[in-house]
């Protein structure tokens, strides 16, 4: 691994990880606390020969994206839980007609306008299911700096793998954090760059949608000679609309499944001294960096604490959370909202004993709070 | 010899499920024709549509075509565009998808003068969802939502265009299938965002409730409010407001076009030239 040291913010790196990963198209509107992403990106891309554009509003951008990537270019967006809100209908349309994209959401507070330029974990929930309907998310969750970089690299290449949207979450105070990041070279991003699968034999024998019932679409790249139909209804194998009761239920199954019996794929997690803890701390995101140092004045305590920290949230870890959470008596969950996270800890535990120190002011959680919570399990 | 649509149609999707004298069907005929003029290579057309009856028009055409959300197309085709600046890329959208829902993205595509080519098929009301009061339902017609009489004010989707800054605005309706041909070639020639409104009929969810219930006589209410724009140029101001002129309404050759700006911002961003000021546009503000 060749790496390389920087001194940025998140919302920064995620945008030159964009550009590394070879992402060609930028849609956006402006939004904070994600804005930067966009101003970094509308300088890099045209540099190397793409596009970032300023749409009229958060639908346009998502939609702009959607459209980029269905001409075959890597496409993504940034923005934040109100913006995610308006992209939701056209986020669905790209879950059904299976286009890759990354959108980045850096967290503020809400619901509605909430708490435009301060801390919270609120979309945690949204990106799970942003749209109506059936279909299997998938979002990954920056915990640090270096974090900003990699996994919106590594975003691309599940994007283009799953053929799906690929949800990044950072948070304001990791998109604003200014400080040292190492991470990987631009070559060495370039060189695990995973394009999507492209069909090559006979355009006769093309079926973009019809795939293994645990394979993503083949979406070949447009105006190559492969003239065929995207929609966001039910569609046969063709991508033609149709109300075929097998065709239609097989497809739900399929969004599902495609992701469903790949998790192996997709499952990461970051294991924090849990090797001898009595207490397992679950929190993700920029709340893990506080966490980390709680775990370190706690130990200095002789009080055994971990944390385990996912970074695929969607799909979770559930294997990974319920072996730990068989093992150690006292989970506690740590989260900038009332609770998103801890539901699906408790679920995949089937305990309903888990603790949960929630903050929903805006403001970032000190070590002390968490601290001062463990020492009252 | 006669003209052979099958080339440029997807034959196993036929027949379409528009309703039996629709005029979708003409001006899918002509959009085809019009393709085949300009000889464009079927690999290198995008054509985009929404939802609603028009929707399904790009589902019939054998190009790349993408069926996107309700009011969305201008979006989804600006993103193609600017992917792929040498392609040609067709919006068709619905009164509904262009002026209602979807009014800011048309109007902020001909602020661009992006090099799409918007076809608005305009029957005066929401067919697909059974009669719905449109932005150009005529007040006093009945509709499923407005029993009563619609109340609201229409607009003119032309003079929007114009005014938000399309380069190239035409229109017609399928009356006259050869003239909306005619003009659609010019809209597919001109470089910018060329506005094609195409007046069409729904005699099934617009006339049966107001006195038009066939087709003919849903064309003839059609005919009855049209004008050719040089006839109409020349009536007293008080006149015009029961006519919509037809042809092109506006031809503009020398705005300039969105991707081809763009350029200029890579090369600024490349280094091939300075960074673009107020002095490189004639008009300031």
């Amino acid at each position: 691994m060749n790496n390389r040291e920087m001194i940025s913010t998140g919302n920064e790196l995620a945008a030159i990880a964009a550009v590394d990963a070879g992402c060609h198209f930028f849609g956006g509107y402006p939004l904070t606390p994600s804005s930067e992403i966009m101003h970094t990106l509308s300088d890099l891309l045209p540099k190397k020969g793409g596009v970032a554009i300023q749409m009229e509003d958060e639908i346009a951008s998502i939609c702009s994206v959607i459209g980029a990537s269905m001409s075959g270019k890597r496409a993504m967006t940034a923005t934040s839980g109100p913006g995610l809100s308006l992209k939701a209908e056209n986020l669905g349309l790209a879950q059904m007609a299976e286009v890759p994209l990354v959108c980045i959401d850096v967290m503020r507070g809400g619901p509605s306008t909430g708490l435009p330029t301060r801390v919270a974990q609120g979309d945690v929930s949204q990106t799970k299911h942003p749209s109506h309907g059936d279909y299997k998310s998938i979002t990954i969750c920056a915990g640090n700096l270096a974090e900003c970089y990699t996994q919106t690299a590594r975003a691309f290449n599940l994007a283009d793998r799953f053929m799906q949207p690929v949800f990044v979450l950072l948070d304001e105070t990791l998109g604003h954090m200014h400080g040292r990041a190492v991470i990987p070279t631009a070559e060495q991003t370039q060189s695990e760059i995973n394009l999507r699968k492209q069909f090559d034999g006979k355009p006769e024998e093309y079926f973009p949608y019809g795939v293994a019932q645990d394979e993503p679409a083949i979406l070949n790249t447009m105006f190559k000679g492969y003239r065929y139909h995207f929609t966001g209804l039910h569609h046969d194998k063709h991508g033609f609309p149709t109300e075929d009761m097998d065709t239609c239920k097989l497809l739900i199954e399929r969004l599902f499944n495609k992701v469903e019996a790949h998790e192996d794929e997709l499952e990461s997690y970051e294991e924090y001294k849990l090797e001898d803890a009595d207490i397992m701390i679950v929190a993700y995101g920029s709340v893990s960096l506080a966490v980390k140092e709680a775990i370190r004045i706690l130990r200095k305590e002789n009080i055994k604490v971990g944390l385990f920290r996912p970074i695929t949230i969607w799909p979770s870890p559930a294997k990974k959370i319920k072996e730990y959470t068989d093992k150690i008596q006292k989970v506690l969950c740590v989260e900038l909202n009332m609770g998103q996270y801890f539901h699906e800890v408790q679920r995949v535990s089937s305990r309903l004993d888990i603790d949960g120190l929630f903050k929903v002011n805006g403001r970032a959680l000190s070590p002390y709070e968490i601290v001062e919570k463990v020492k009252g399990l | 010899m006669a003209f052979d649509y099958k080339k440029y149609l997807r034959m196993e999707k036929m027949p379409t499920l528009w309703c039996w004298g629709c005029g979708d069907g003409v001006i899918l005929k002509a959009v085809i024709r019009a393709i085949d003029k300009m000889g464009w290579d079927q690999n290198d057309v995008c054509v985009v549509s929404g939802i609603g009856c028009s929707g399904r028009f790009s589902s019939y055409l054998d190009f790349n075509t993408v069926h996107t959300t309700h009011g969305r197309t201008v979006a989804y085709a600006t993103g193609i565009k600017l992917a792929n600046p040498d392609k040609h890329v067709i919006c068709v959208a619905g009164d509904g998808d262009a002026l209602a829902i979807g009014g800011n993205h048309t109007i902020h595509g001909c602020r661009r003068n992006i090099d799409i080519h918007m076809i608005v098929i305009n029957n005066f009301i929401y067919g697909l969802t059974n009669s719905q009061t449109s932005p150009t339902t005529p007040r006093g017609m009945w509709t499923v939502s407005q029993k009563a009489g619609n109340i609201d004010p229409t607009f003119d989707a032309c003079k929007l265009a114009d005014a938000a800054g399309a380069s190239f605005v035409a229109r017609e309706s399928v009356i006259d299938p050869k003239k909306l041909e005619r003009s659609l070639v010019k809209g597919f020639s001109h470089k910018g965002f060329s506005f094609m409104e195409v007046l069409s009929n729904c005699h099934i969810n617009l006339g049966r409730k107001n006195k038009m219930a066939s087709a003919v006589e849903n064309l003839d209410w059609i005919d009855s409010i049209t004008m050719a724009k040089m006839k109409f140029d020349k009536l007293e101001e008080d006149e015009k407001m029961n006519f919509l002129p037809t042809g092109v309404l506006k031809e503009d050759n020398e705005a300039s076009e969105y991707c081809e700006m763009y350029q200029e911002i890579k090369d600024v961003h490349q280094g091939k030239r300075e960074k673009i000021t107020q002095n490189d546009f004639d008009k300031k503000i």
